[in-house]
């Protein structure tokens, strides 16, 4: 039983150091990411603060001054990590807000949406991916086959405003922005759904091919199973694997996408605020929002790691 | 249009954004609303912030925050808060009294002291009040007492700038910074979900006639084509910032009305002067007469009145110059006027000058205003065609000031604001003041123009006034120390729910209390 525990505790501790590990280098990196950027870091955050049509050399000096920019970068960026380590995130530049309070916003309309968008694009790409499979060579594998190319070839962009001109411009199911109900939710995330099940339908389209070519399924016909039953126990457990650790991997794609989908339908989450943020040069936000994205990162892939070890029960054996 | 709150999973997501929300509404006044239509305004501007500083124009423009004093569609002032004002002889000692019986969205009495608090915070802050002569604010009675260091003719315009808005000193947190946006305007506010959201509630102890609108919200699209969309698709009453490109579309939709206001906005080619391309007056004219201004209006913003002949825009009434004969492009007199100033084409077609330098530029702009590369790129194509070698380079707003600061900024294309304060004089002022300034001269004065000007801060008669402007609109022209190339409108979708619609050209107000729905 103590070996049991250790099993799933040994990925778990290791993940919890790596998740310091990443907070400190995703730190340090947007902040010196941040510096780098070209323009006077002052300038863009009053034309940030005030408007366009009023910032000017006067307010950017009081900016610089009220916020100490003029600061030696070691000395900013110690500070920061100083307060991090007592948990504190520090305040936006811009707004003057606690980082942490506006995450708490953006990260709850973000989870809604990447909790939406990813069982959409599983409910579309693994039903497509496992017929393909099953029909390997045929007119299903090669009809999802061009699908999954033509949507995955389309940016995100350009995706969602064709979306938006058919379902809300033509046909007026959908309202195209907003975030006050359901109905704004749909959009982004089919949006966000089409270009991830473009990917996972292929994986799971290949695993299923593998499955179904491997010993595993011939034995299981040869002892006398349906082949429904076959698929069901034997087929499905064996075809999953990869397909939940590519699963892992579209979150993190999900991230780039969120960036450009939250962009277009003014969703006001974590991937909207980090673009304003960067062009803003509101370096805390940044730091804050890239600290939590990186964290979520190392937790999405240890909940992976910990399903594959449930499914899998041989990968715990060979660990220990 | 039926909308269902988001159940409980989204609730508990949101719950600590929702939280100081649910707060201020419950300590308002209830208006135990019955109709339940709410209108909806989308427009490109974020909330950056409560402080009537930083996004106070997306309050004033709700109806939210209000002035001591406003301005009507020709930008003159009028009562606000204060429902009179006066000024010494001197022009120095101004007086403003509140109406009485003045309440703010928390209940609170609107006395002299919450103003001047508010004033004072505004002087402190980079607002347009900061930039006028204020000496002292006091209190004297029910009035709002502002003594100046020198006369200042347009305080009244600057006290009806959105920096200058007041609020209640609930509004204010024990360390300065606002927490509530409590106001004292027609609407107050139900909800922010900064940076994209504002929902607006009528509120029923304001001092002017009862809105039929009672619930409003403010919502945020950054993508011009989300935008259109969101019209067209009846999600919105009105959609402001229309691309020029997705107007003639939204025209042909039945169920849309688009409007399109002039704006006292120019775009601008800001020029230094110190620069040996453009030392000369000829050089300047000549950059000027190689600009097609109709095409760029025509193709690039699908109107051709908006061609800029001089800076200022006919709605400027006196800041603009009535008889001015219309721009002409003219290639060979631009060439000549090259010559003149010891310009000739090298080997390539490239201007060469005497000790065998280039004509070759930067022309810095940025992409807030999305015609601005487009029109950039334009000017680089019409100006090589006068021999002028011109580099784009695409930047973000800050770019400008900050090569006016370090002075290596060449060429600069930019959309400059003249209404920030009701009255273009607040924005001249800075704009052409003798040490040069961020968006408007670079290396160039001109003493009669400070003689102008100078007299105009502190003039009133309206002949004297309208002189002194008509001559400095005039010296501008004659000097360029700017090259105008276009003017600017806001376009507007309207839905057809709603009527009564005005469009405040100077961008102070939507007037969302005058709209009445179109079936009770």
């Amino acid at each position: 039983m103590g070996g049991n525990a250790w099993r799933v505790l040994r990925p778990l501790l290791s993940r919890l150091g790596q998740a310091g590990l990443v907070a400190l280098l995703v730190g340090c990196i947007g902040f010196a990411l941040m510096h780098a950027l070209p323009g006077d870091q002052a300038f863009r955050l009053a034309a940030e603060r005030y408007g366009p049509d009023i910032v000017d050399a006067r307010a950017a000096a009081a900016m610089r001054a009220e916020l100490g920019l003029d600061r030696p970068l070691a000395l900013q960026l110690l500070e920061w990590l100083g307060r991090v380590v007592r948990l504190d995130l520090g305040r936006s530049l811009v707004t003057g807000e606690p980082v942490i309070q506006e995450l708490r916003v953006q990260l709850g309309y973000t989870a809604l949406l990447a909790g939406m968008a990813l069982p959409l694009s599983a409910l579309i790409g693994l039903p497509l991916g496992i017929a393909a499979g099953l029909w390997r060579g045929r007119w299903p594998d090669h009809a999802v086959l061009s699908l999954a190319v033509l949507l995955r070839a389309v940016p995100a962009y350009a995706l969602g405003l064709a979306l938006m001109v058919l379902l809300s411009v033509r046909l007026r199911w959908l309202p195209p922005g907003g975030f006050e109900g359901w109905a704004e939710l749909v959009l982004p995330s089919l949006t966000l759904a089409l270009g991830l099940a473009a990917v996972s339908s292929r994986v799971a389209r290949e695993s299923v091919a593998a499955v179904a070519a491997s010993p595993v399924l011939a034995f299981a016909r040869w002892k006398g199973l349906s082949e429904r039953d076959a698929v069901r126990r034997h087929g499905l457990r064996n075809a999953a694997i990869p397909v939940l650790a590519v699963l892992g991997l579209q979150l993190i794609g999900l991230v780039e996408g969120i960036l450009i989908v939250e962009t277009l339908f003014g969703w006001p989450g974590i991937g909207h605020a980090l673009v304003h943020a960067i062009f803003a040069r509101d370096v805390p936000l940044v730091q804050g929002t890239a600290l939590i994205m990186g964290l979520g990162v190392v937790l999405l892939n240890a909940a992976v790691d910990l399903a594959c070890l449930l499914i899998d029960p041989r990968r715990g054996r060979q660990a220990a | 249009m039926r909308r269902r709150r988001l159940p409980a999973l989204a609730a508990a997501c949101l719950a600590p954004a929702l939280r100081p929300v649910a707060a201020q509404a419950a300590t308002g006044t209830g208006a135990g609303a019955v109709d339940e239509r709410v209108l909806r305004i989308v427009a490109p501007i974020e909330i950056g912030g409560l402080d009537p500083a930083r996004s106070g124009f997306i309050f004033t423009r709700m109806g939210v925050v209000e002035t001591l004093l406003a301005a009507d569609a020709e930008g003159r002032p009028v009562p606000a808060l204060a429902e009179r004002w006066s000024v010494d002889a001197a022009g120095l000692e101004w007086r403003f009294t509140l109406r009485p019986g003045l309440r703010f969205h928390d209940g609170s009495a609107v006395t002299p002291g919450a103003a001047v608090a508010s004033l004072r915070r505004a002087l402190a802050d980079a607002t347009a009040l900061a930039r006028a002569p204020v000496a002292t604010l006091d209190v004297a009675g029910r009035d709002v007492v502002i003594r100046l260091a020198r006369p200042f003719s347009i305080l009244p315009a600057v006290l009806a700038n959105y920096g200058s808005g007041i609020l209640a000193p609930a509004s204010y947190d024990a360390a300065g910074h606002v927490q509530a946006v409590i106001g004292t305007g027609p609407y107050r506010v139900l909800s922010i979900t900064a940076p994209m959201r504002l929902e607006v509630e009528r509120f029923d102890l304001w001092w002017g006639p009862r809105p039929e609108i009672s619930r409003a919200i403010y919502l945020v699209a950054g993508q011009g084509e989300a935008r259109a969309a969101m019209a067209e698709s009846g999600q919105a009453d009105l959609v402001f910032g229309l691309h020029p490109a997705t107007m003639a579309r939204l025209r042909r939709n039945p169920a849309l009305e688009v409007r399109a206001v002039a704006i006292p906005r120019s775009r601008i080619l800001k020029l230094n002067l110190a620069s040996p391309f453009f030392d000369s007056l000829a050089e300047r004219q000549a950059l000027d007469l190689a600009i097609d201004r109709q095409g760029i209006a025509t193709a690039l913003l699908r109107n051709p009145s908006l061609a800029a002949t001089q800076l200022l825009p006919p709605m400027t009434g006196d800041w603009h110059l009535a008889d001015l004969p219309p721009a002409e492009r003219d290639l060979p007199r631009a060439r000549a006027l090259l010559a003149s100033a010891g310009w000739t084409p090298g080997p390539d077609g490239i201007l060469r000058d005497r000790q065998g330098r280039r004509f070759r530029v930067v022309l810095t702009t940025y992409s807030t205003w999305p015609e601005l590369p487009a029109i950039a790129t334009a000017l680089q194509a019409q100006f090589r065609e006068i021999g002028v070698d011109v580099d784009v380079s695409i930047g973000n707003t800050s770019d400008i000031p900050r090569l006016h600061r370090d002075v290596t900024l060449e060429l600069g294309l930019m959309s400059r604001n003249y209404a920030l304060v009701p009255d273009p004089l607040g924005t001249i002022l800075t704009d052409f003041a003798p040490q040069g300034s961020d968006w408007g001269a670079m290396h160039w004065t001109d003493p009669q123009l400070a003689a102008a000007l100078a007299r105009l801060e502190g003039a009133t008669a309206p002949e004297e006034r309208r002189a002194l402007t008509q001559r400095a609109s005039a010296i501008l022209h004659e000097q360029r120390p700017v090259i105008p190339i276009a003017w600017s409108e806001l376009a507007v979708a309207i839905g057809r729910r709603v009527g009564h619609v005005a469009i405040d050209p100077f961008e102070t107000s939507y007037r969302l209390q005058d709209m009445r729905w179109r079936e009770p």
